[in-house]
């Protein structure tokens, strides 16, 4: 790890304030991941700017009759909030789903938004990397990618999102709530992680200075019918090689609205309003749950390790679905 | 006159040798107050300078969970945290379980179901346990492979793991507390 400097900040202008004067500096929380980057010498922030005393330690309800999650607020704490837990399990299910129960003690809530792919490339500082060095090159593409992506990638970069709780997070349309030197602003869930493209350095749509404040969940939680199904090498504390997060809203044997986003396969969440779309109004069918599957996945493409992915994603929708459908 | 060799000279020194920062924990009942640079984690300064070496290194990365102990009551990962970020924290590690020569309940259950082999994880383990007690989530054996997960045993002794953490829960009701 690099020598660095340390300020606590007081307030969240405070903190901003201290980003802006010095943008070679890191915002630090819970830590689980920075530090771990820290250790690897990928991440070498000159300074860290502890954001933990700041006020954004509640769950709050919102005037739309939704929850905000306030950015500090742990990973545990989240997951196990009895309005979380009642009105959005899907939620619940995900974060209990990622890590171990110390990371989630420590992860907050903006923190998880904000961590870094975990492709074996980008943590080995001795090799090169299109994410840390921008044009250095792409290893995993021709390498053991069998944990990469197979959605969104680019001639750049096949890194995938490790979070599980951004994937309920995407399948709830969740806003995501920043504020930065020139003021505060909402960024709609599907727009805050970014894919790769040609500049596969930038994991997210923030800018620089800003920081994250709060994670606003929307009224409806799809709390009637809903899966957070993962498929990891281990039973447990492993990350996804494929997860879904499948909302349903039922009339009876039928679909009235239909929310899908993949994990483990892209450089964020992985959704598709058409396959959505192709959902409504839809019996809860195998035949239309395949066909919602193909859509999603439509355009995948392996890198040779990770060829099994693209028949496991789409098998997994439809368990997904299926298990959404059964609850009673 | 400003001398430019001189200016960046120590511009390039300061960033390199920040101050330290005074801080207070309360380790097992004791208060201690400290002189942490930004970068020691709490395992670090549990270990090296209050000599507290229950708590082990060992992946040092999160991954592990050798270096569990409790702050503010809760388990965490005492390799990912600086000790600068928790002053005013109360921390337990494995030194401040047991009262005098009276085992803690887990401590008692882990020799009684001899739930390990060569030791090195046992103290993140009981630690680790006695936060999964307090966090009262456990209701089956499962619940406790599922929420013991974040602690590995090389030696694989997780099913006596598993027995001694059942143990305890019968004797305390899933309290966590002796």
């Amino acid at each position: 790890m690099n020598n660095f400097s340390y300020t606590r900040a007081d307030d969240v202008a405070a903190a901003v304030r201290a980003m802006s004067a010095e943008q070679t500096a890191k915002f630090i929380a819970g830590g689980t991941n920075l530090l771990d980057l820290m250790k690897e010498n990928v991440a070498r922030p000159s300074r860290l700017i502890d954001i933990t005393r700041l006020p954004l330690h509640t769950i709050e309800e919102t005037a739309a009759g939704g929850l905000r999650l306030g950015a500090l607020v742990t990973n545990a704490d989240t997951a196990y909030h009895a309005q979380v837990e009642a009105r959005y399990p899907l939620l619940s299910a995900a974060i209990l789903a990622g890590a171990s129960p110390q990371l989630r003690n420590m992860a907050t809530n903006g923190g998880n938004l904000l961590q870094r792919t975990r492709c074996y490339y980008f943590y080995d500082a001795a090799v090169p990397c299109n994410k840390r060095e921008p044009g250095a090159g792409c290893p995993a593409r021709d390498g053991y990618n069998r944990i990469h992506a197979i959605l969104g990638t680019s001639d750049q970069c096949i890194a995938t999102h490790p979070s599980d709780m951004c994937v309920a997070l995407a399948a709830l349309e969740a806003v995501v709530h920043v504020t930065g030197k020139n003021g505060g602003r909402a960024i709609p869930f599907a727009d805050f992680h970014r894919l790769p493209g040609d500049t596969p350095h930038r994991d997210t749509s923030l800018q620089a200075d800003e920081l994250v404040t709060a994670i606003e969940l929307p009224a409806r939680g799809f709390a009637d019918h809903y899966t957070y199904l993962k498929i990891r090498d281990r039973q447990s504390y492993a990350f996804a090689l494929v997860s879904v997060a499948a909302a349903l809203d039922m009339d009876g044997d039928h679909i009235r609205e239909a929310r899908l986003a993949l994990g483990g396969v892209a450089h964020k969440p992985w959704r598709d309003t058409d396959a959505e779309a192709l959902l409504s109004g839809k019996g809860a069918t195998p035949e239309n749950f395949q066909r919602a599957a193909a859509v999603l996945t439509r355009g995948a493409r392996g890198f040779g390790h990770n060829n099994f992915k693209i028949e496991l994603a789409q098998r997994v929708v439809v368990r997904a679905l299926q298990l959404a459908v059964a609850m009673k | 006159m400003s001398n430019p060799v001189r200016t960046l000279a120590t511009e390039a020194i300061t960033p390199l040798v920040p101050e330290k920062s005074e801080i207070t924990l309360t380790v097992n009942g004791a208060v201690k107050r400290l002189a942490v640079a930004p970068w020691t984690s709490l395992l670090d300064l549990l270990r090296e300078q209050l000599n507290l070496t229950g708590t082990k290194k060992g992946c040092d990365h999160g991954q592990c969970g050798a270096c569990t102990v409790l702050v503010n009551g809760v388990r965490i990962n005492s390799c990912l945290t600086l000790a600068v970020m928790k002053d005013g924290a109360e921390v337990t590690t494995i030194e401040g379980l047991a009262a005098g020569d009276t085992l803690h309940v887990l401590q008692q259950a882990f020799v009684d179901h001899d739930a390990f082999q060569c030791g090195y994880c046992t103290p993140g383990q009981i630690c680790s346990a006695v936060g999964l007690l307090r966090e009262g989530k456990v209701r089956t054996a499962d619940d406790i492979r599922e929420l013991m997960s974040g602690n590995i045993c090389r030696c694989g002794a997780y099913p006596n793991i598993v027995a001694a953490i059942q143990q305890a829960m019968r004797q305390d009701g899933g309290g966590g507390e002796q």
